[in-house]
């Protein structure tokens, strides 16, 4: 491998733009401790995850240590459960900085699925308590071969027997099922009538890896993101307890938008923080390669582009915080959070592209990680919702309360 | 047994440093300052003796600018105890000379009947490599520099040193000024617990009034420039064309 040592010159716009959002001591020095980390912890390990497709357990393990032992480790549940209770920009902020580093890695710097809150009785214990101490790590699954965007369409049934449910069907693209020790998943428990005609009722679950009649395998292999794999999940008459349904039975919908509407800021932050590293390759190398006798960044084709690249990272970043601080101020943020979504990912898109552009051909070569940010950035467009569905989440937001 | 750790807000070592077109120094303006690394390795040190209970507090100390608190804020929450920070001068760019930081610290030393300083061996801007000596010198301590492994015992520290050619055991009596070297060990990253109760750690502000010492500068910086740009290497064809470089272009054999 070449090594290419980047200078982090851009340090200075950083500086300003962190000042410019008004962050106090703690989330400044929350900020630089992640990056430290990330740097430190996660860089180092990112070529080989990339190339072999597999975290080795060592470093995984490692990751997950060190971030409990900072006390980072499900830093976004609230104090009473004895984490670090940060507020959504606290949590947007510590985000922004993992989604500079893979992840694949990242992964293992423990953030649960902030839907088991939902947990209740035997359920604290059994999954709550232990995914807060890393003790197990949770998954969550909705996707289906036939239900993408269309989540209802969902054909994955449980079907009441006796005191159990019994279910049958399959799940896809199910993002660190791997190494789940329990899986949340989203199953149809029913089908009920609607002004917009017949759709299903939907009840998550909480299932055990090992359950009988569960079985989880390798998914496809993805240009993005390697080594953070995406799982199928089989059920063959798998029965599960009544006392495994998370949330009310048919109350599905309702766990989702308490809990989930708000973790899709998670793609926005990422984006931010991993198109800030992109732009640190891009101006370095603008400001040191030669050509015709002179540094490229001198050619406005070249320096124009760096204008526009940081214009866009700077909005896409003050937008996220500005949803991130709607939460936190109790606002009901889902088109500022789709918004962010939406704008980020395709800042990310349009960044990574212009990195390539900028480095030319060498920018191609698996030698320089910028690829691998070109190929990584084109899931967040997909994922978490598709842009296409966030103008439908922004636009329905504007023309519902028009009564259109 | 209280240690003071002096730590120094210098520029990110990760920074691409700008000299001044005027000469008068490198530009600070609106780059990115850190802890200077060997200050961190020297903070680090402290709290393990803290931990393993051979200190009972852990205080640092930062002489500059106001700015210089997010520097102490640091060190708290790696897990100082308290901090002190000695505002003398409103100018980032002006740096204080190391017999004035020296003076201060003995004053801060004495008055807080400290027994051992633990400073990195210099900083990173400067490099001056200075400030540790002198102060042993003004407070009549005795001084181990460039640890890379050290020991307190009852009333002494017995301290390996980096030297030329290899690794020098000495001991020394307490109290003691220890200058540490980067092998000494790997400084923690600040936990998320203690980054929030850094805030409501006790930093106390004071000017060099306070303890009668003089800023007036003794050095003058007559020039600063930009190290020589490395030329490009030439390629050889065989051993006897570089023998013939050697000996008559570059004239080393």
């Amino acid at each position: 491998m070449l090594s290419y040592n980047i200078n982090k010159v851009n340090e200075i716009i950083l500086g300003i733009s962190r000042m410019q959002y008004g962050l106090n001591e703690e989330q400044e020095m929350i900020v630089s401790t992640v990056r430290n980390f990330v740097e430190k912890e996660i860089y180092p390990h990112e070529d080989l995850v990339d190339r072999t497709g597999e975290v080795p357990k060592e470093v995984a393990q490692e990751i997950k240590r060190k971030t409990l032992e900072l006390g980072f480790y499900a830093c976004n549940f609230p104090e009473e459960m004895g984490c670090a209770g940060l507020n959504h920009l606290e949590f947007a902020l510590v985000e922004r900085e993992l989604g500079r580093g893979s992840m694949a890695l990242n992964h293992f710097f423990g953030r649960p699925q902030n839907i088991l809150m939902a947990c209740q009785g035997d359920q604290i214990d059994e999954y709550l308590k232990p995914a807060l101490a890393g003790e197990k790590m949770d998954a969550l699954a909705m996707t289906e071969p036939g239900a993408g965007s269309d989540i209802r369409s969902m054909s994955c049934t449980a079907k009441r027997d006796g005191g159990d449910w019994v279910v049958n069907g399959s799940k896809h693209f199910i993002s660190g099922a791997d190494h789940a020790d329990f899986i949340i998943v989203f199953i149809a428990t029913g089908e009920e009538s609607t002004p917009r005609g017949i759709k299903k009722k939907i009840t998550s679950f909480l299932v055990d890896r090992g359950t009988s009649g569960f079985v989880i395998r390798d998914g496809y292999k993805s240009v993005s993101h390697r080594g953070y794999k995406n799982m199928i999940l089989e059920f063959t008459d798998c029965r599960l307890p009544n006392s495994q349904v998370l949330g009310e039975v048919d109350g599905g919908f309702d766990v989702m938008n308490e809990w989930l509407y708000a973790t899709r800021i998670t793609v926005a932050t990422m984006s931010v923080g991993r198109a800030r590293r992109v732009f640190d390759y891009a101006l370095d190398y603008a400001a040191t390669r030669e050509q015709f006798g002179q540094k490229i960044g001198k050619f406005q084709g070249i320096s124009f582009q760096l204008a526009d690249m940081i214009t866009e990272i700077d909005a896409a970043d003050l937008l996220t915080l500005a949803a991130a601080k709607k939460l936190d101020t109790g606002g009901f943020a889902n088109r500022e959070i789709a918004s962010a979504k939406l704008f980020a990912s395709e800042v990310l898109g349009k960044v990574t592209d212009q990195a390539i552009q900028i480095y030319g051909g060498m920018g191609l070569m698996d030698d320089l990680p910028i690829e691998r940010f070109w190929r990584d950035a084109r899931v967040e467009r997909i994922w978490d919702g598709t842009s296409e569905i966030q103008r439908h989440i922004i636009s329905r937001d504007l023309l519902r309360a028009l009564g259109a | 047994m209280k240690v003071i750790v002096p730590v120094k807000r210098v520029i990110d070592y990760n920074v691409k440093v700008r000299v001044k077109a005027d000469g008068s120094g490198v530009d600070l303006t609106n780059v990115k300052m850190s802890m200077n690394p060997f200050d961190e390795i020297a903070v680090e040190e402290a709290i393990r003796l803290r931990e393993a209970e051979k200190v009972t507090e852990v205080i640092a100390v930062s002489i500059g600018v106001k700015q210089n608190q997010e520097t102490l804020r640091t060190a708290l929450a790696m897990g100082a105890d308290r901090a002190i920070l000695v505002i003398a001068s409103e100018d980032v760019h002006q740096d204080i000379e190391p017999l004035t930081v020296a003076k201060l610290l003995k004053e801060i030393a004495t008055e807080e009947a400290a027994n051992l300083v633990l400073c990195g061996k210099q900083a990173i801007d400067n490099d001056m490599n200075a400030t540790g000596q002198m102060l042993s010198a003004l407070l009549g301590w005795s001084q181990a520099t460039f640890a890379s492994e050290l020991n307190i015992e009852a009333k002494n520290a017995v301290v390996t040193r980096e030297v030329d050619g290899g690794l020098q055991s000495i001991k020394v009596s307490l109290p003691s000024v220890i200058t540490v070297d980067l092998r000494l060990n790997q400084p923690r990253y600040a936990s998320l617990p203690n980054i929030m109760k850094a805030k409501r750690k006790q930093l106390d502000e004071k000017v060099p009034s306070d303890y009668g010492v003089d800023l007036t500068a003794r050095l003058s910086i007559i020039n600063t420039r930009e190290p020589e740009t490395r030329k490009a290497g030439v390629k050889v064809a065989s051993v006897d064309e570089l023998l013939v470089k050697l000996k008559e272009e570059a004239g080393v054999i």
